[in-house]
């Protein structure tokens, strides 16, 4: 019927078995969602180690899709989880200088509110 | 009747409540007032993300999320936290002048990424196997052979970030010459100015009234 809704054409067993099934894009989607989060974050948020937790945020959605990937790729390789332990291993740098300049400019201008940060703005 | 089996239903469960917690602790991260609550719900984001890694056979990688981003960042991040701490403003604005216009960008994001996954098909994750002797060794005959340059310039990175770092954060009084003692001194000075100075911002006055 067209225009109408029909709840047992919802529950498709079908459908129910793309949802139930966990396939590589499920895990997609996850990580997509949770990047979006962190881009949202890293858009509105005025506190300065807010957006750095929202960066956070986004190198853990890759995280995932990485692992996802590789899971579908194979179970015996480990390309995939080696590129984890780099991007990790960039994040904890990351974390440690973002948060180090983010105490220097407290020190100078007594706030991290990241709109009044425009001194080097031309 | 639609052909799953016990141990498909099992891990879909599993999977649909770790990827519900990460996704809603994402989002309180993101929309929580205080700093503080939201830097704990990032941790439990971190946590369940690590669970998502267990359900994908990685479990070496979920334990170094464990110790590296809900151990090492987060205590880092919550020590940046109480080191700022005299900004905390229950009352302030937490968003950003330019709200709008970020928010619909990073929906519009979401909503073509999903656009786009909606249109791919990705064959399902192929079978273990019986003999998984775990992910630890592969990795690190991996990062030990194919991948030993890499390794080495992340160690050579994470040395960098670690000087950078303390030279970044260090106080400009020590690099000036000026002994610690008076530099402590002169600060403990200042803050005192700033504190009994009745304006400055309006958080001494909240302060005082809550």
């Amino acid at each position: 019927m067209i225009g109408s809704i029909n709840i047992l054409d919802i529950l498709k067993p079908e459908l129910i078995c793309a949802i139930v099934r966990v396939t590589p894009t499920h895990y997609l989607y996850v990580a997509g969602i949770v990047f979006c989060i962190g881009l949202m974050g890293v858009m509105i948020r005025r506190n300065a180690i807010a957006i750095l937790m929202s960066i956070e945020l986004m190198l853990n959605a890759v995280n995932i899709v990485l692992i996802a990937g590789g899971r579908a790729y194979g179970p015996k390789t480990y390309d995939a989880s080696s590129f984890v332990i780099f991007i990790i291993a960039v994040a904890a740098a990351e974390a440690i200088v973002g948060l180090a300049l983010i105490l220097a400019a407290y020190r100078h201008m007594k706030d991290i509110n990241i709109d009044d940060m425009s001194i080097m703005k031309w | 009747m639609t052909g799953l089996e016990t141990e498909e239903i099992l891990s879909a469960i599993v999977f649909y409540l770790l990827s519900g917690v990460v996704v809603g602790s994402s989002i309180l991260v993101i929309t929580l007032r205080n700093i503080f609550r939201s830097a704990l719900f990032l941790l439990l984001a971190f946590f369940a993300t690590a669970g998502l890694f267990i359900t994908l056979d990685a479990e070496f990688i979920a334990a170094v999320q464990v110790l590296i981003y809900v151990g090492a960042i987060g205590v880092l991040i919550l020590f940046a936290i109480m080191l700022t701490r005299r900004i905390q403003d229950p009352v302030a604005k937490s968003t950003t002048r330019s709200f709008i216009l970020g928010a619909f960008v990073s929906a519009a994001f979401l909503f073509f990424l999903i656009l786009i996954l909606g249109k791919i098909y990705l064959p399902p994750f192929p079978e273990t196997g019986a003999d998984t002797e775990g992910i630890t060794k592969g990795i690190g005959r991996m990062l030990l052979t194919y991948y030993l340059l890499p390794f080495e310039v992340v160690s050579v990175l994470l040395v960098g970030a670690l000087i950078g770092a303390v030279v970044i954060a260090r106080k400009e009084e020590a690099r000036g010459g000026e002994p610690p003692e008076v530099a402590l001194e002169r600060e403990r000075k200042d803050r005192e100015i700033t504190d009994s100075k009745p304006d400055g911002n309006g958080l001494e006055q909240n302060d005082r009234k809550h």
